[in-house]
């Protein structure tokens, strides 16, 4: 009695998340399969079209594979956003005067509105009286080169999204910066007693130490590069060329300016199967490098 | 053997005192990296407020003019005026209290259940749970959209606010790592005494994490502040658009002046950076216990 009592209030306590995830997340799944293998737009009901969805997408020259292979350019982010991120938390680690200060000025970025950072970074990389070619400019002269177009050019409005997200770096350096903190300091006494010095260090204790952090952020970025909305909608609407045509963007295209709901839910369900395998792709790898602490063998 | 013990003396000083001196170039360099790292992080922002403060004929220079000369603070009041600012902001401070209030309340609860209760299939569900925190939302965005347009919801807050009533699986993770630190003796007291697990909930467990409530309530209000992709999707009357959208068809419409586009991003930040001025541990607090950005 007392056992089933303890069980239904188990049930009631988590009964508004268990709504919401069925509402929200279950039913919205199960909906889209069923939608991908229809002609579905919105106005009219959805009429089964088999495959018809998928294979339409799958041989799609022109906007679907550009978009998926745009996104897979994208994922170069990750391990500079990685390198770049952990070099700074390690250098914030240092427990020297003015340090909090620092760790707040990388910190803003990150928090200020995607929206504004858009319209901020559209006046950043402006080619003409930007402020980033306004610094490259005098620097590649002497050369006899000409900076980049940035988001005029097809070649390089890529780079200059990922250089745009890398500004926004500072919300992972926190995180790394929580678990750096955390690796116990007998481990580097012990260390040091062994002959170490701060690169060993690094790289014998700290990186295992917070290796399952930097896995989990690594999923995070795949996942997240998949979703990369947007920055892209405000500042080029997928051009020049459709060379900024991201996955999530053409997705929206399809539901919402063009009405086909088959389509946005097809590539709904393939961004679905596609973050599994990205999640089991990493954990799989992981187990070669990733330490646990607590975990023997 | 006397000497040879001062000239080891002497050694040991000479290697401390190199050391010393090592230690201080070093944090020398630390220093000099840190400043460097932080003027590129922020002249973006100092480019921003030094262009909303420029006239239109100073905005296309050679060189970048850091300080504008002349000052015109009327861009402020101009970007204001050209949208309608104040009306944007009362409509998201509306959703972002709903969304507070909702992500507070029903994520509480959860994470009560998950944290300090024991019960058949509490273990299954939590994972399900985590799981759900690395969906992207586009994968249940389409169906969500269909369902509350057949509702007739469209065009109003409801798609907004209604959600985060049902909890949000970060935020349940974020109270139940900080639930869990909490004393497990404090809840068993209280359950000799005869409490029911509703009273310990409200008058032990609450007022015991309101620090980590807090936490929430802020990532639950950055987020809904700097949401883009809902208000797009489901406002339709332009008399409702949140600042985040406002902004964007503000950009639409006044493509080449900058100066008025930086005071009118100035204009959407600031609120922002004081906010997190003034909560600026409550965030690492969140992201310490999660290792997860809101």
């Amino acid at each position: 009695m007392r056992e089933r009592q303890r069980n239904v209030q188990g049930w009631l306590f988590v009964s508004p998340w268990l709504i919401g995830f069925f509402l929200f997340t279950l039913y919205p799944i199960l909906a889209s399969l069923y939608y991908s293998f229809c002609d579905y737009r919105v106005l009219s009901p959805p009429k089964w079209v088999g495959l018809a969805n998928y294979v339409a997408l799958l041989t799609d020259r022109d906007y679907f594979l550009p978009s998926l292979w745009n996104t897979f350019f994208m994922l170069i982010e990750l391990p500079l956003a990685l390198i770049i991120g952990l070099t700074m938390a390690l250098l914030l680690n240092h427990k020297i005067p003015g340090i909090g200060v620092f760790r707040t000025i990388y910190y803003l970025p990150s928090i200020m509105p995607v929206v504004a950072v858009a319209v901020l970074w559209l006046w950043v990389l402006n080619p003409q009286y930007g402020l980033l070619n306004a610094i490259l400019t005098p620097l590649l002269a002497p050369f006899g080169l000409q900076p980049p177009g940035w988001l005029a050019d097809p070649k390089w409005s890529k780079p200059a999204f990922i250089m745009m997200d890398l500004w926004a770096v500072g919300g992972s350096v926190v995180i790394y910066l929580a678990s750096l903190q955390n690796v116990p300091a007998h481990l580097y006494e012990a260390a040091e007693i062994d002959g170490a010095g701060a690169w060993h260090k690094t790289v014998h204790v700290t990186l295992p130490m917070i290796s399952p952090v930097i896995f989990y952020n690594l999923i995070m970025g795949v996942i997240w590069t998949f979703q990369y909305f947007t920055q892209t909608f405000i500042m080029t609407q997928g051009g020049p060329q459709n060379s900024t045509l991201f996955y999530a963007l053409y997705l929206f295209y399809n539901a919402f300016r063009d009405f086909r709901m088959g389509h946005a839910c097809a590539m709904a369900w393939i961004l679905f199967i596609l973050t599994l395998i990205a999640t089991l792709v990493v954990f799989r790898t992981s187990a070669r490098w990733v330490y646990y602490e607590g975990e023997r063998g | 053997m006397a000497t040879e013990t001062a000239s080891r003396g002497n050694q040991l000083a000479h290697w401390r005192h190199s050391k010393v001196w090592r230690k201080r170039i070093a944090v020398t360099v630390v220093y000099l990296v840190l400043i460097a790292l932080s003027i590129s992080f922020l002249a973006p922002f100092a480019l921003m407020v030094s262009t909303s403060l420029k006239t239109e004929e100073r905005i296309f220079t050679e060189t970048i003019e850091w300080i504008p000369n002349p000052i015109r603070w009327q861009n402020y009041a101009e970007a204001l005026q050209s949208f309608p600012f104040l009306l944007y902001l009362r409509n998201t401070l509306f959703v972002c209290a709903l969304v507070v209030v909702g992500t507070v309340l029903s994520s509480a609860l959860p994470a009560y259940g998950f944290a300090r209760l024991r019960w058949k299939g509490r273990d299954v569900l939590f994972l399900i749970m985590l799981a759900t925190i690395m969906l992207p939302a586009q994968v249940t965005m389409l169906p969500v959209f269909v369902m509350f347009r057949n509702l007739g919801w469209t065009g109003t807050y409801l798609p907004l606010v209604v959600p985060p009533f049902f909890g949000s699986a970060f935020a349940i993770f974020l109270l139940r790592q900080f639930f869990l630190t909490i004393p497990q003796e404090l809840s068993d007291a209280a359950r000799i005494d005869g409490c029911s697990e509703w009273r310990i909930f409200w008058q032990i467990i609450v007022p015991l994490s309101v620090p980590a409530l807090a936490t929430v309530a802020l990532f639950a209000f950055i987020g809904a502040w700097t949401d883009f992709i809902n208000p797009l999707v489901y406002l339709t009357d332009e008399n409702t658009y949140t600042l985040a959208v406002g902004l964007q068809t503000f950009v639409g419409r006044h493509s080449s002046e900058w100066n008025l586009l930086m005071a009118a991003a100035t204009v959407v930040t600031l609120p922002l950076m004081v906010v997190f001025f003034f909560t600026q541990k409550l965030f690492i607090e969140g992201i310490t216990l999660t290792g997860i950005k809101g």
